[in-house]
């Protein structure tokens, strides 16, 4: 069963000049956490609002829940839930009015639906009668989450729910949300960070409104193409210009305490004559091995290419 | 229904929750008639006067030191002449000047009554109201003095004369002007800051994305408007009639209607501004600029639209406050009924309609 699906999905801004979705097409399959995975300004906020049927798009159509994006946007305004980039809740309410609000617009109640919330409202519960603009970001984050759901949604647009929340908080996040695909909702998110892709079954990378791939987290990872290396010396930032300008460099990049390298030759090795350039270049105690790509490795291939 | 009622409850919720915004609802009523009323109801004291006494006889030199005894006068006696009279006038020396003609004892006793002229500088029009009472006043006294005395009624007509002014515009007309800066202030700033403000946050666009219809959002937007309004009109009302002694002189439920139908122009002219601004900032300059500015400079409310140049005039029809204040004007003042003011309020639902049909036009169901 397909839950969601786009076909040649495209829209434009400013009369034409921008392109924020260049025809894009992919399905998501029921029950299936879905992620969409790019940096800001890659087009994920403009193809939730499509989906979520607050734009029109300029060209292809999209089917939410068995119904168009365009012509039964009424049908699908009362199936899903959306969570909108910014905390969008009602500072100045509390959290069980915020949480009461909107259980009434969706025409439901708390206690109709509390078993479905439950996990995450009993961590916000105690703050219950707090002013939604007194929480903290993660708690923010959980209330939001609870008014997306509280009217049993068929499929949940979640829009980058991680930017600005603790790491702790994010981890947590997405506990959750494993949690509720397994109620059997369908979750579309987006997020800027690529280390919360392994968490969805799959994955669609996407940039300047294109999908640059789209699978499984691990096949994205599998299908990585040569090696790649970890480096590390004294002087971290002589290093990385150093490797940049190395001959057969493809890509170089920082990635927490060490440099990523991938070479132009995908099938040679160039370790040894490497580290030989690199003692000529001046750097002492340069540490070198080889690592397994994570996603944001496959991300910044896909971009070379 | 039930969404509905949820929805007033939130807005209400965030108009107590936030004391600036209370401050202003409630506040700033009671502070502009205070304000405006006191300004226009002080005392007046020691003003200078003319007394020109062409009949020099008992009766008038009776009047005379009676006003004389008066701590509001200050009395210069003089023959003065008409012209001598109007040129002190002019010249801001004299408040008021009181006239007896010749022989004004012998018309009393033979005729029974008897003419003066009292003639105050209405350009000032509320010291003027104010020293024309007191000599009515001293002199009613002294008639009915005289009634105590003689069987037959004697009267003694003070014939009053304004100067420069007329018809004494200007008079309490600053509570009908305030009305309809308030209604503006409150329904047109406030509804469009508030839907302005589900924009900003994000809020508007699950509201979209829910069940609840889009035309149901702004019906919540304007009950409680609606209700803090009412509110407000009556807090005006009481303020004048108890605090300012102004009396409402026409039908009261007839003012309230005509009232309920400015506020639905306000809301319509702040639902058409919320859709057109992105910001707060935008929603509360443009409802000044298309609210108080008008109100204030061509309503006729501070300044009389027949003094205006004709292009300002034509304008000034397109103000709703205008009309708002012509109708609030008759009813309160001049205690007129509907047959006197049915034109304004048709002018005033028609321009209601059309802001209404324009703003639901172009309500947006989704973010462009």
């Amino acid at each position: 069963m397909v839950a969601v699906q786009l076909n040649n999905l495209s829209k434009k801004y400013d009369k034409g000049k921008i392109v924020a979705v260049d025809s894009i097409s992919f399905s998501v399959d029921k029950g299936e956490l879905f992620g969409l995975i790019g940096p800001d300004g890659a087009g994920k906020t403009s193809i939730f609002r499509m989906l979520t049927t607050l734009l029109l798009p300029d060209g292809g159509s999209a089917v939410v829940d068995g119904y168009d994006a365009v012509k039964d946007y009424k049908a699908i305004r009362g199936r899903v839930g959306y969570m909108p980039g910014k905390f969008s809740l009602y500072q100045d309410l509390t959290v069980e009015e915020n949480l009461n609000f909107f259980a009434t617009v969706f025409g439901t109640t708390i206690r109709e639906n509390y078993e479905l919330v439950k996990d995450i409202y009993v961590q916000i519960e105690p703050f219950k009668t707090r002013r939604a603009g007194k929480l903290s970001g993660g708690m923010k984050q959980k209330l939001a989450l609870c008014c997306a759901l509280i009217h049993k949604p068929s499929v949940l647009f979640l829009d980058e729910p991680t930017t600005g929340v603790d790491a702790v908080s994010r981890k947590e996040f997405w506990e959750m949300l494993k949690r509720l695909k397994q109620q059997g909702i369908t979750i579309l998110v987006s997020t800027p960070y690529m280390d919360e892709a392994t968490i969805c079954d799959r994955i669609a990378l996407i940039q300047s409104g294109k999908i640059l791939s789209i699978d499984t987290p691990d096949a994205i990872v599998r299908s990585y193409e040569g090696s790649l290396f970890a480096i590390k010396s004294e002087g971290m930032y002589k290093l990385l210009n150093d490797l940049r300008s190395y001959e057969n460099t493809l890509s170089c990049f920082a990635f927490g305490e060490y440099h990523h390298i991938a070479f132009r030759d995908k099938m040679k090795n160039y370790s040894e004559e490497l580290l030989k350039y690199l003692e000529n270049k001046g750097h002492k105690e340069v540490e070198m091995m080889p690592v397994i790509p994570t996603i944001e490795d496959c991300f910044i291939k896909l971009l070379k290419n | 229904m039930k969404q509905l009622f949820t929805f007033i409850k939130k807005e209400f919720f965030h108009v107590f929750r936030d004391r600036k915004t209370l401050l202003m609802l409630f506040g700033l009523p009671i502070v502009q008639i205070v304000l405006f009323g006191f300004a226009l109801t002080n005392e007046v004291k020691n003003a200078k006067i003319v007394i020109a006494d062409y009949s020099k006889d008992v009766t008038t030199k009776k009047i005379i030191d009676k006003i004389e005894a008066s701590k509001y006068f200050e009395v210069e006696k003089s023959l003065k002449s008409h012209n001598e009279i109007e040129a002190a006038f002019r010249e801001g020396k004299i408040k008021l000047a009181v006239i007896f003609p010749e022989n004004f004892n012998e018309d009393l006793m033979h005729l029974n009554k008897a003419q003066m002229q009292v003639i105050a500088d209405a350009s000032d029009i509320n010291t003027a109201n104010t020293l024309t009472n007191y000599i009515s006043s001293i002199v009613m006294d002294y008639q009915r003095e005289l009634m105590q005395n003689v069987a037959i009624s004697l009267s003694i007509t003070p014939e009053i004369r304004m100067l420069y002014n007329p018809e004494l515009k200007g008079e309490h007309i600053f509570i009908p002007g305030i009305m309809a800066m308030i209604m503006m202030l409150v329904c047109v700033m406030m509804t469009s800051i508030s839907i302005v403000k589900e924009k900003e946050l994000g809020t508007m666009e699950i509201l979209l994305v829910s069940p609840f219809k889009p035309l149901m959002v702004i019906f919540a937007k304007f009950i409680p408007y609606l209700i803090i309004s009412f509110f407000n009109i009556t807090s005006i009302l009481l303020l004048s009639v108890y605090a300012l002694d102004l009396p409402i002189k026409g039908n009261i439920f007839l003012l309230y209607g005509e009232a309920l139908l400015f506020i639905m122009t306000s809301l319509s002219i702040g639902l058409l501004i919320s859709i057109n601004a992105q910001s707060q900032q935008t929603a509360m300059f443009g409802s000044l600029m298309a609210t108080m500015l008008p109100t204030l400079l061509l309503s006729g409310f501070m300044f009389p639209i027949e003094n205006m140049p004709v292009p300002l005039q034509v304008i000034s029809n397109v103000v709703p406050s205008k009309w708002f204040f012509q109708i609030v004007k008759a009813i309160m003042i001049k205690g007129a009924g509907f047959s006197a003011i049915w034109k304004e309020t048709v002018i005033l639902i028609g321009m209601t309609i059309f802001l209404m049909a324009v703003s639901l036009k172009k309500f947006k169901i989704r973010l462009e």
